[in-house]
């Protein structure tokens, strides 16, 4: 089937998708968005993590057809212009990424995390980060990093 | 693959008449692991996430209907304050990403005996809405959930909603799991008090083949609360009778051993949960810890 959806703000469309294809495969393999890491498919690790129609979401979960028409952010879309987001700076000064793998799931939740709650306590970020899994960093820097983009954020 | 994406619910009803056998497709979060792993390769998928009717929560006949469609987050934020036991089990649900997605009509639909938003449906007596092209029928949720990842639905039905009625009373979810979050339940356990009905409805998670509601343990706290006439009183249960309703509870489980935990851990766990949770609760109710 064909697909029309509107992604980081831009119109896009794919031929022949599959009936069965999650909206990572889409992003990845046929918009050429490589952003969202592919590492699980079963919504445990977050590194395919999106938002559809403004709500943070797995998109190895979301079937490709129910993102016909809706609205797509991925982590190559959530700066605007050519640099980086503030989180995206602060994971870097951070050290909060060593593969990197992570790092694009890890870098929209946080940025879900603190439009939503400007000012998240460490609980709160521990919360709003369970969904994303990290092989590297021990987590420590990752929280350090939130902190970091969420003070300069306040600013 | 045939992929059928219905925008109303007439249309979802008379999609599944014409294809019984297509799978229905809501928040995707245990569906899409079955495909994407290959495990299943239905001949049809019916989208249910344009059907607007299933969004729809309010009050009918005295009790809330909250749509099949009504994800974890909105439960929380929306309803969280009429259905408090509910809310604190939808808070355990995943992460995030999956209490975004994911929705009390997924539970149903994939009946897992670890399902969270269940045991609070048990302990308030919450009813099922099925329907068809031939019409809508009402089922209570602990016959709709028939066995392990088994459910009452035919093959021409839909989950629509579920029927609850508004916290009467104090209610609590405990949850034991490997880490505080995203795990699938080792034990869980729901309690309701109901003073205007002078019950207290109970419901083990994870314990069992379905979720299972301890009617040894209702009766027996129940003629507890009688005798002392504690609704009334607001007096303190005595700490015996607590570790007694604890060990109904935790005799009436029936969990096996698995990779998350032996039968011997989750049954000693579901009766601490069980003694526990009714503490709190009463403890609400009596005014001494939060608000009633
Ligand atoms: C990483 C991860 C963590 C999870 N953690 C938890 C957890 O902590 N606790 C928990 O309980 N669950 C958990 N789950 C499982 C899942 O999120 C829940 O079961 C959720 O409630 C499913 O809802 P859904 O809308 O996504 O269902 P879907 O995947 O869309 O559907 C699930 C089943 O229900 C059927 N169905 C859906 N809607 C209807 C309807 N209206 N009528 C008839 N059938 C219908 C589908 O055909 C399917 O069989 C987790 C899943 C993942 C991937
Ligand atoms: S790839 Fe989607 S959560 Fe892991
Ligand atoms: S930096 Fe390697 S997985 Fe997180």
């Amino acid at each position: 089937m064909r697909l029309r959806l509107r992604v980081n703000g831009e119109a896009r469309e794919a031929e022949d998708v599959w009936e069965g294809e999650s909206l990572l495969y889409v992003l990845r393999e046929r918009l050429e968005l490589p952003g969202s890491k592919n590492a699980c498919e079963q919504g445990e690790c977050g590194s395919c993590s999106v938002y559809l129609d403004g709500s943070l979401v797995c998109s190895c979960l979301v079937l490709a057809g129910q993102a016909e028409g809706r609205e797509v952010v991925t982590v190559e879309g959530i700066s605007e212009g050519d640099g980086l987001h503030p989180v995206q700076e602060a994971f870097v000064e951070a050290g909060a990424v060593q593969c990197g793998f992570c790092t694009p799931g890890f870098v929209v939740a946080t940025h879900d995390l603190l439009r939503r709650v400007p000012e998240p306590g460490d609980a709160e970020v521990r919360e709003a980060l369970a969904g994303n899994l990290c092989r590297c960093t021990g987590y420590e820097k990752i929280l350090a990093a939130v902190r970091l983009a969420a003070r300069r954020m306040a600013k | 693959m045939e992929f059928i994406q219905p925008t109303s619910w007439r249309e979802a009803l008379e999609a599944k008449a014409a294809l019984p056998g297509a799978v229905p497709i809501r928040g995707g979060t245990d569906v899409m692991v079955e495909l994407n792993f290959a495990r299943s390769r239905p001949q049809a998928i019916l989208d249910l996430s344009r059907v607007e009717e299933l969004e729809e929560w309010g009050i009918e006949d005295g009790l809330l209907r909250v749509g099949a469609g009504v994800n974890y987050t909105r439960i929380v934020e929306e309803i969280g304050d009429r259905l408090p036991g509910l809310a604190m089990a939808s808070r355990t649900v995943g992460s995030p990403q999956i209490r975004n997605r994911g929705t009390v009509g997924g539970n149903l639909g994939t009946a897992s005996p670890a399902g969270d938003a269940l045991p609070p449906l048990y302990a308030s007596d919450a009813e099922v809405e099925v329907a068809s092209m031939d019409g809508s029928r009402r089922v209570p949720v602990a016959d709709f959930i028939s066995g392990p990842k088994q459910n009452a639905l035919s093959d021409n039905e839909l989950i629509s909603a579920f029927y609850i009625a508004n916290a009467d009373g104090p209610q609590q979810y405990s949850k034991i799991g490997t880490r505080n979050a995203m795990v699938i339940a080792v034990c869980a356990f729901a309690l309701a008090l109901h003073p205007e009905q002078r019950k207290v409805g109970t419901c083990v998670g994870s314990a069992g083949p379905t979720p299972i509601r301890v009617e040894g343990a209702e009766d027996f706290i129940g003629g507890v609360l009688e005798e002392g006439d504690l609704w009334q009183s607001r007096g303190a249960i005595p700490d015996a009778a607590l570790r007694r309703f604890g060990e109904l509870v935790a005799g009436a489980a029936r969990p096996i051993d698995d990779v998350r935990g032996t039968a011997e851990y989750r049954r000693h766990s579901a009766g601490v949960l069980a003694r526990r949770t009714l503490g709190w609760a009463w403890e609400e109710y009596r005014g001494v810890r939060g608000a009633a």
